[in-house]
């Protein structure tokens, strides 16, 4: 029986639903490809992620694991049917903050909705193991754990709740401002957006990790297709055929010229109707590659792979203070370590993917990102365009976590929509995502820090090679923060830190959530833990003797106002005492099981380096008296739209319910610069601030009111009142600006900074972030595996703008954090999936519990300091001392897998 | 154009076979991670919609295990305590998801060495029965097994059934998976037991290691070391010497050749004692 196509159909989401689809095809693809439902997402079409989680006759699936003709005569739910029959469950996920980037929500919702159609009220286990085949790399899993097993207590979805009123926004338990989309399915993330006649755009990328290679015929093979299809290579390129995130670094080719440097590098790319790809032969694609010897790992030298930069070393970064040799030579105690890590993916949950389009003579690209208009002039200058000729419009973005700060397939669908005139879409495979993006730096630290006898650190070398692969990405920013950061948040007076940036043919290694930072931490609080033991001092007040100080000076001679470190420590000593009592009587038994207690503290400067990053916020009011919010701070899920929004509406003292977003469209938008180095909250809502505050001020000296009178906008009508009386401005009476509002202000903000000298000194962020993580494991000494059973953690956000986002950031940065530590390693060539690649899952997650510490800084927009990245950089190095309490065991290469762990602990005995 | 045959009687999916070569699918779940295509690449022979294949059923000689049978009809089945390993192996395959729709035989006739069905179908001395248009043949799973990904089938064949001696009825199974996290995880080493006890001592040990080897195998000298011991004195026979020989693990990412061996040591060890605290739990 020969199935013919186009007899099948399906009820889907309760609608009988016809369609007409290769038996084989996956569903996934039936269902958003062909029927348009694209709620239901694809992270890797392997089973992996379980993104794509379908309910097919009520049993959880993977719809990119079925095929389409099983679904025929079936009965099937997308998380578009979802309102209909679990609406509670998404209120839940709004409520409970489950949902961040949103591009795992959909699976989540859809295997909750298997699990309680038959356990309406279900406990932790049962959710975890119903929800244990679905992949989130930004929640921790606890919060969506939470939503599930609550959301049988939900109130009707009818109940909206009030909001907080004008001027109590910041601090409150704010849901999400755009988590509605997220949890109907009905968000637009990079590939869900088909434009009518789209063309798609296939790269053909290198298999060899280096090789020169020469194109055949590449007309002729086109011209042979069985389709038309078009090749675009670097030949195409109109403008100049580099790209970079730091202009004097520029160096990546959008494709490759004859030589490529590392693994899945484009060289050219196809475009044409899917179907004319999809019958392709693209193993057969004339390229000749010509491999040469490659080196993807620090292990060996490699001739240099760019002019230039001799020994491959891109850069390197220097912070030094007083005599760290003398210090050391002096000291009571000496530690030395050398600790190894391992290429990280950043393993977001949605393949890079966008599309572009020629709107008259603007070129537009619509994709998922961090950073808009840095995008846009990337992309005009290789495809030869003046900036005001390309618009990005971000796509909502499944994750980032750092890779999606550089450009990926702008270039080349703006290439494939300038070349063919048709709009081009470009999805990429999970394969080709983590094969050609950026990676966190496999680094080799030496580190020794000095105390004397009374626990006081004296002094700190450090020495760090981070492996930068083929491209310098934001491998400079690394070996410039990472000497910065070394030292901890602790005083040291005397310290010398030098880290270089690497070439090597391994993966660009760029951004990732602390640049390079949370690598360094490993060496100095491992080290703390050794000085510790040999003073005798107990190692969370060791941490505290050496904690910075308002008045102190950084190691680049700095002296920041608000420190919250040693807050941080002194919130986590109860639970440290408590934990170290019941490690030992959890010991006593001797048994095989072990357990032990670590902690580690970070710190982390926000914004760059030294160097300008202003964000421009306008918020304005029309004639028909919509307040609206030009946002430009990409929010990748860390929830930038919500906490920009409160504090600007506070500053302006009007309800954050009634503020409208505008996204970081480059044309409708001023620019707020990149989402990275924990910037946004701070120097965005900094700028949103003073623009609320801006507009106030207008405001008030309209009406002739005092600075404690209220606003209030009700229609078009803004009254503004006091004690004594009110005032009503009548918006539609007013005139109009060229940007459509009758009220408005526009503002910037650039963290005051100095650069650094040639010894690193200087002031190089205005604000600083600060906090402490305890880890609580449990070692299994004869087979070498780590459970984390709980992490404390104590953060100084200086003002809390929002409890349940924060958590959120918390909980999701120790997620990665474990991860590192435990069980994270990308082997170029060999991880490129989510099975081979591990990230932690629903059974692998601690309990955790997040103190906010509120140590205003002065700079900050109400007292604001960043957290983004600074939440991962305690992780790792609090569970190996927690390993190393339990057992003995010293570990120094990342991650610590279980054979690893056993051999460390052998070598202790 | 690609055939796609979606027979609902076994015969007809015979005669398929027969006539030209096809992928055999079933629940697709090692079949669609093998292609970065759309659709499954070339013929195929859907066996999903044959009922007949589908299920657990108790026979005269033996219980049958249907070839597009999955691991979730195998957690529902009502199933005597021997196959308590095989169910606990169920639950740990993938999520529930894979579980969903991936099948005993298809994780068999992919014999990825992690795969973790073999080992307790080898501890429960099961068969793989054989199908073509000509003929039926039965083979003892550790036959069927030559090598990692390499199985006893020839063209025109498929696997229609796991067949478990009733024989293999009798005691008790368990099982253990060691991996580097907790869902969706490549076993790093695995461990199935199936012990009959009689008077406290044991009868019969059936005990097998997966992933340590290019396909699953039995621990012949420790079921030998064990039988007529206590129960409850089993784990402390467990050597390294007893387990090691038969092994002949890899080094990968996931762990290196000589903790592997370890680890299987180990993880019969605890298998051993979890029976016997069991039954002790049992009689108490
Ligand atoms: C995310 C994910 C996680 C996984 N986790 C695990 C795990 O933890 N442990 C584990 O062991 N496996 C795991 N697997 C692998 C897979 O799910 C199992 O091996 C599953 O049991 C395969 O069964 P299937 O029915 O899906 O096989 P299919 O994909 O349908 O087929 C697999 C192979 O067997 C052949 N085949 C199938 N049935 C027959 C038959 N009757 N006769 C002849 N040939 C046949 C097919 O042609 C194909 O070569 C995982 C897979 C994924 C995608
Ligand atoms: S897309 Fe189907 S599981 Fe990832
Ligand atoms: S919210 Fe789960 S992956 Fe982003």
């Amino acid at each position: 029986m020969n199935r013919p196509f186009g007899k099948c159909q399906m009820r889907v989401n309760g609608a009988e639903t016809p369609f007409a689809a290769a038996p084989g095809r996956r569903l996934s693809e039936v269902l958003r490809e062909d029927l348009g439902l694209t709620g239901t997402k694809v992270g890797c079409d392997a089973g992996d992620c379980g993104a794509c989680t379908v309910l097919l006759d009520g049993a959880a699936v993977c719809a990119c694991l079925t095929p389409s003709v099983r679904a025929d005569g079936a009965e099937v739910v997308t998380v578009e049917g979802l309102g209909a029959l679990v609406p509670r469950l998404q209120r839940s996920f709004l409520r409970h903050g489950a949902a961040q980037c949103g591009i795992c929500t959909p699976g989540m919702l859809v295997a909750a909705a298997g699990l309680l159609r038959g356990t309406p009220a279900p406990d932790r286990a049962e959710v975890e193991e119903a929800l244990g085949g679905v992949l989130c790399r930004c929640t921790g899993y606890a919060k969506i754990v939470d939503a599930v097993c609550d959301s049988a207590f939900e109130a009707d979805p009818g109940e909206a709740s009030p909001g907080p009123a004008a001027g109590a926004a910041v601090g409150a338990r704010l849901e999400r401002l755009d988590g509605g989309p997220k949890v109907t399915g009905a968000e637009m993330y990079g590939a869900d957006h088909l434009p009518e006649g789209a063309l798609e755009v296939r790269a053909i990328r290198s298999p060899h990790h280096a090789a020169r290679f020469a194109l055949g015929d590449v007309a002729a093979w086109a011209a042979a297709a069985p389709a038309p299809v078009h090749v675009f290579t670097a030949a195409d390129i109109p403008g100049e055929n580099l790209f970079g995130t730091i202009p004097v670094f520029v160096d990546q080719p959008a494709l490759a010229e004859a030589h490529v440097r590392q693994r899945g590098e484009a060289v050219a790319i196809v475009v044409g109707e899917t179907a004319a790809l999809d019958a392709l032969d693209f193993a057969a694609f004339p390229v000749t590659w010509q491999p040469e010897e490659a080196v993807t790992d620090l292990s060996a030298p490699l001739p240099d792979l760019h002019a230039g930069r001799p020994g491959n070393e891109l850069i390197r970064g220097v912070v030094r203070c007083g005599d760290a040799i003398m210090a050391l030579a002096g000291a009571a105690h000496v530690a030395e370590v050398t600790v190894d890590t391992a290429y990280v993916e950043h393993a977001y949950i949605e393949p890079e993917a966008g599309t572009a389009w020629i709107d008259g003579d603007t070129l537009v690209i619509r994709a998922c990102t961090q950073a808009p208009v840095m995008d846009r002039d990337e992309t005009a200058k290789v495809l030869g365009l003046p900036a005001e000729r390309v618009r990005v419009i971000p796509a909502a973005t499944g994750g980032g976590f750092g890779a999606k700060l550089d450009l990926s397939l702008q270039p080349l669908i703006g290439l494939a929509a300038l070349k063919t005139g048709r709009p081009c879409r470009m999805v990429y495979s999970r394969a080709e995502s983590m094969a050609s993006t950026t990676k966190r730096h496999p680094a080799r630290m030496t580190g020794r820090i000095g105390c004397d006898t009374a626990g006081r650190v004296t002094g700190m070398t450090f020495d760090g090679d981070f492996n930068t692969g083929a491209y310098a990405s934001w491998g400079p920013t690394v070996a410039v923060r990472v000497p910065v950061h070394a030292s901890g948040p602790y005083r040291m007076e005397h310290y010398h830190a030098v880290a270089r940036a690497m070439h090597t043919n391994g993966p660009a290694a760029g951004a990732f959530r602390g640049f390079g930072v949370p690598q360094a931490a490993l060496v100095q609080e491992t080290l703390f833990d050794d000085l510790a033991r040999a003073a005798g001092i107990d190692r969370l007040e060791f941490r505290l003797r050496n904690a910075l100080v308002d008045g102190d000076r950084t190691v680049c001679g700095q002296r920041p106002g608000g420190i919250g470190i040693r807050d941080c420590l002194v919130a986590l000593s109860v639970a440290w005492n408590r934990a170290l009592a019941e490690a030992a009587a959890f010991n006593e038994a001797q048994g095989v099981v072990r357990r032990g207690v670590g902690v580690a503290s970070c710190w982390y400067g926000c914004g760059n380096t030294g160097l300008p990053n202003p964000s421009t916020v306008r918020v304005g009011i029309t004639a028909a008296g919509r307040l609206v919010l030009h946002q430009g701070a990409m929010d990748i899920g860390q929830g930038a739209n919500t906490v920009v929004a409160q504090l600007c509406a506070d500053a302006l003292g009007l309800p954050v319910g009634q503020v409208s977003l505008v996204d970081g469209d480059t044309a409708k938008t001023p620019d707020c610069g990149k989402t990275s180095a924990s910037r946004q909250t701070y120097v965005t809502g900094k700028a949103a601030m003073l623009a609320g505050r801006a507009l106030r001020g207008t405001i008030l000296a309209m009406s002739n009111m005092g600075e404690d009178a209220a606003l209030s906008l009700e229609g078009d009508v803004l009254r503004v009142h006091d004690g004594r009386g009110s005032r009503d401005i009548r918006l539609a009476d007013l005139p109009v600006d060229a940007h459509g509002y009758v009220l408005a202000a526009e503002e910037t903000y650039d963290p005051p900074t100095v650069g650094l000298d040639a010894d690193g000194q200087g002031e190089p962020y205005a604000v600083y972030g600060y906090g402490a993580q305890m880890a609580e494991v449990e070692v299994d000494t004869a087979l070498g595996t780590v459970k984390v059973r709980r992490m404390t953690a104590a953060h100084d956000l200086g003002r809390v703008v929002n409890p349940l986002l924060a958590e959120g950031q918390v909980e999701g940065g120790i997620a990665q954090g474990l991860g590192m530590a435990l069980m994270e390693e990308y082997v170029p060539g060999r991880t490129e999936n989510l099975h081979d690649y591990l990230i932690p899952t629903f059974g692998d997650m601690p309990e955790i519990r997040s103190i906010f510490v509120e140590k205003p800084d002065p700079e900050g927009p109400m007292g604001v300091k960043g957290l983004g990245e600074h939440v991962l950089i305690p992780t790792a190095p609090a569970i190996l001392n927690a390993i190393r309490h339990a057992t003995g065991a010293r570990i120094t290469r990342l991650p610590a897998l279980p054979h690893r762990v056993l051999a460390a602990i052998r070598a202790a005995r | 154009m690609a055939a796609y045959h979606r027979p609902s009687e076994l015969t007809e999916a015979l005669e398929i076979l027969a006539a030209a070569p096809v992928t055999v699918a079933a629940g697709c779940t090692d079949l669609y991670p093998a292609t970065q295509a759309k659709a499954l690449p070339g013929d195929i022979l859907d066996i999903t919609a044959i009922d007949a294949l589908r299920g657990i059923a108790r026979e005269d000689a033996c219980w049958r295990i249907g070839a597009a049978t999955t691991w979730t009809d195998v957690l529902n089945a009502d199933l005597p305590a021997t196959f308590d390993g095989l169910k606990l192996a169920a639950r740990e395959v993938g999520s529930v998801q894979i579980q969903n729709a991936g099948t005993v035989a298809g994780n068999l006739c992919t014999a990825s060495p992690a795969g973790d069905g073999a080992p307790c179908l080898l501890t429960l001395d099961a068969s793989v029965e054989v199908q073509s248009a000509h003929g039926r043949r039965v083979v003892p799973l550790s036959s069927f097994l030559i090598g990692a990904r390499r199985v006893e089938l020839q063209a025109g064949e498929m696997v229609t059934g796991i067949l478990v001696p009733a024989a293999a009825g009798a005691g008790g199974g368990d099982f253990l998976k060691l991996g580097a996290r907790k869902y969706l995880v490549i076993s790093i080493a695995m461990a199935a037991a199936r012990i009959d006890v009689a008077d406290g001592a044991i009868r019969e040990a059936a005990l097998a290691i997966g992933a340590c080897s290019p396909v699953a195998t039995r621990l012949p000298a420790l079921e030998d070391a064990l039988r007529g011991v206590a129960l409850a004195e089993a784990a402390a026979r467990v050597t390294g010497e007893m387990v090691a020989p038969v092994l002949s693990p890899i080094d990968d990412i996931r762990g290196d050749a000589a903790y592997r061996v370890e680890a299987a040591t180990e993880l019969m060890r605890r298998l051993l004692a979890r029976c016997a605290a069991r039954r002790m739990e049992a009689a108490a």
